[in-house]
């Protein structure tokens, strides 16, 4: 610690001055080999990244249940997901699950944050009262206190029944079941809620002034100002949130005690790619089913930058 | 809305700037406005907060009563609970919590070793090929992880590794988060690099400036990995069931499922109060740990 505080006291000025000359080159243009050392376990963790994706492009035209040697099928894990009814059916459920969870979530993060950014006192208590949400809830603790609450007789219905509303028992009803889940989800906002924050804090003040300046409204130095300023991040935002949405997995396996049910309806497209590959060792299939989803992430990210074009606004 | 909505309020846009507050729509509103806006955002907070809070409650309260009482304050207090819940599975709950904690310190420790010392060299070091491994890195941080899932399983089970910690622990170890490394980079490149030219001058090697030099002033980065890694870890679900058959090494998460699966309708109680215990080394954490926490986010989102 005493060296490096010795070496920036040190030499700050020189460095300052330095900078100042021009042409004159760092040092860092020699190559240091050590570099190579620092990386070896980088390395070796490469070889556990490149080598299973090879190899799980190969599996994807294997038939295999690990006991006996992978047999070359050809495409047809592929043609066999075109007509797995449960495959289409967890399609489904995971892109209603996407379409309807991450806009409400986003809604919802940018709105708290535009109430928060406003010159408030407690900022940090209200913040980690919202962000506290998303750290716990892809735990199982939450989901199976989530899961209690909508029971037949949980709380939500205890209160619907003070209104007089006899409550569905929501989560082994088909109907419901799912909208339980996506529910969970959207509690879940303060985590692009925080990085909104800390977008709307880069947004120069002078544009507020000269806007007001000119008479704008409130709505329009939202529309005209704010939104565009923080298009890149609502976009970056999106981007993660549609993966990860993509990827969800613990919320519909505790929720559903690993089936999906009922009758599928909380089938998410990770759960039966688990169900194939763990609990029926289907390892091919599930690896086609993992090259699937892995194409339809990357259509659906291409689809969003090809968009944000039209929508994101850069200033350079 | 009243015309001091748009006006600008006095103050100068350097003292709105200390005060922290460089967004100043709506800067003049009126008491009452403002009142309504603190009534809004503590109204949506206390109904977020509402679920967990009824946990906490419920633990305290008997059986019956758990999903009749909405209210909070338990009119009957029963402190059994935890107790039952801690021994109501097959083993007691102090070993799944080992089990976790075990697991967690290997994979901070891991995780920012080897993070810290590959990102070290992407950002500081020149080297042949580093351009291309550094894009190879950026290249892995994009790819979901399902598409590795089944070959790393079955490269584990060969090795039999499978019912050991082996596979939870060893890829953190080999920097096999993308992720961590990149943010470390970030903040690696953002140190003046005199500071390398003056202790190469002085006589330091490259291990000595990453030691004594590089690596203290990196503390905040690593803090930040080390939390997400501690919750990622805390929380994993995934891994722990398809590695994990044998309940003697089971984590938390899923000792938890257990109370889902073997118990009857009557005893919430006990599971909310094993819930409340999971959840608490994460809230604490969090509050400790909130201050990098936000800047890590705040930097993903930004960079």
């Amino acid at each position: 610690m005493t060296d490096s505080a010795h070496a920036e006291t040190a030499d700050a000025p020189a460095a300052r001055a330095s900078a100042a000359v021009p042409g004159r080159r760092r040092r860092r243009h020699l190559i240091d080999w050590s570099a190579y050392v620092f990386l070896v376990p980088w390395f070796v963790g490469m070889l556990f990244t490149v080598i299973p994706f090879g190899a799980s492009l190969v599996l994807a035209f294997t038939d295999y249940d690990l006991l006996n040697p992978p047999k070359f099928i050809g495409m047809q894990n592929f043609t066999e997901i075109l007509h797995d009814e449960r495959v289409h059916k967890s399609l489904v459920v995971t892109f209603i699950y996407c379409l309807v969870s991450v806009p409400t979530s986003l809604a919802a993060a940018l709105g708290v944050a535009l109430m928060l950014n406003r010159g408030l006192r407690g900022l940090p208590i209200y913040r980690a009262i919202y962000y506290l949400p998303s750290l716990l809830g892809s735990s199982v603790a939450v989901v199976m206190l989530w899961r209690q609450v909508f029971s037949t007789q949980g709380i939500v219905n205890t209160a619907l029944a003070w209104f007089g509303i006899q409550g569905p028992s929501w989560t082994s009803d088909p109907h419901t079941a799912l909208s339980v889940l996506i529910l969970l989800h959207i509690w879940t906002f303060g985590a692009p809620m925080v990085i909104f924050l800390a977008a709307l804090r880069q947004v120069p003040t002078m544009y507020y002034e000269a806007a007001a300046v000119d008479g704008a409204s409130r709505w329009r130095q939202f529309r005209s100002i704010t939104l565009p300023m923080i298009s890149p991040i609502i976009f970056f935002n999106l981007v993660l949130a549609t993966i990860g949405a993509m990827q969800s997995f613990t919320q519909s396996f505790v929720m559903s005690n690993g089936t999906g049910g009922p009758a599928d309806s909380t089938l998410f497209y990770n759960l039966y790619l688990y169900i194939q590959g763990f609990s029926r060792f289907h390892m091919g299939y599930a690896s086609a089913l993992a090259w699937v989803l892995l194409l339809i992430i990357a259509a659906l990210t291409a689809i969003n930058f090809l968009a944000q074009r039209y929508w994101v606004f850069y200033e350079n | 809305m009243a015309v001091s909505d748009t006006l600008v309020p006095k103050r100068t846009a350097a003292e709105r700037r200390t005060s922290g507050f460089s967004y100043v729509e709506g800067g003049g509103t009126s008491p009452r406005t403002r009142f309504l806006r603190y009534v809004v955002i503590t109204g949506i907070a206390l109904f977020m907060m509402y679920p967990l809070l009824w946990m906490v409650s419920s633990t305290f309260k008997p059986d019956n009563k758990i999903f009749t009482q909405l209210g909070l304050w338990p009119q009957e207090w029963k402190f059994s609970n935890f107790s039952e819940g801690w021994n109501s599975l097959e083993h007691p709950f102090s070993l799944y919590l080992i089990n976790s904690t075990i697991l967690a310190v290997f994979d901070v420790v891991g995780t920012v070793v080897s993070s810290a010392l590959a990102a070290f060299a992407f950002a500081r070091l020149n080297f042949p090929g580093r351009k291309i491994l550094f894009a190879m890195m950026l290249g892995t941080l994009m790819l979901p992880s399902h598409v590795l899932l089944i070959p790393q399983y079955i490269v584990f089970s060969k090795l039999g590794w499978l019912n050991t910690y082996l596979p939870l622990v060893v890829p953190h170890f080999l920097a096999t988060n993308a992720f961590y490394i990149f943010l470390m980079v970030q903040f690696m490149r953002a140190l003046p690099r005199e500071l390398d030219d003056a202790a190469r001058i002085d006589g330091c090697g490259t291990f000595r400036i990453f030691f004594r030099i590089i690596a203290p002033l990196c503390v905040p980065a690593f803090a930040t990995t080390a939390i997400f890694t501690f919750m990622n870890s805390w929380n994993d679900f995934f891994s722990p069931l398809i590695y994990l058959t044998d309940s003697d090494l089971y984590t938390v998460p899923l000792a938890l499922r257990q109370f889902m699966d073997s118990e009857g309708q009557s005893s919430w109680g006990p599971m909310f109060a094993m819930s409340i215990v999971s959840l608490l080394p994460i809230v604490g954490f969090f509050i400790a740990g909130q201050k990098y926490l936000m800047q890590g986010i705040a930097t993903t989102g930004l960079k």
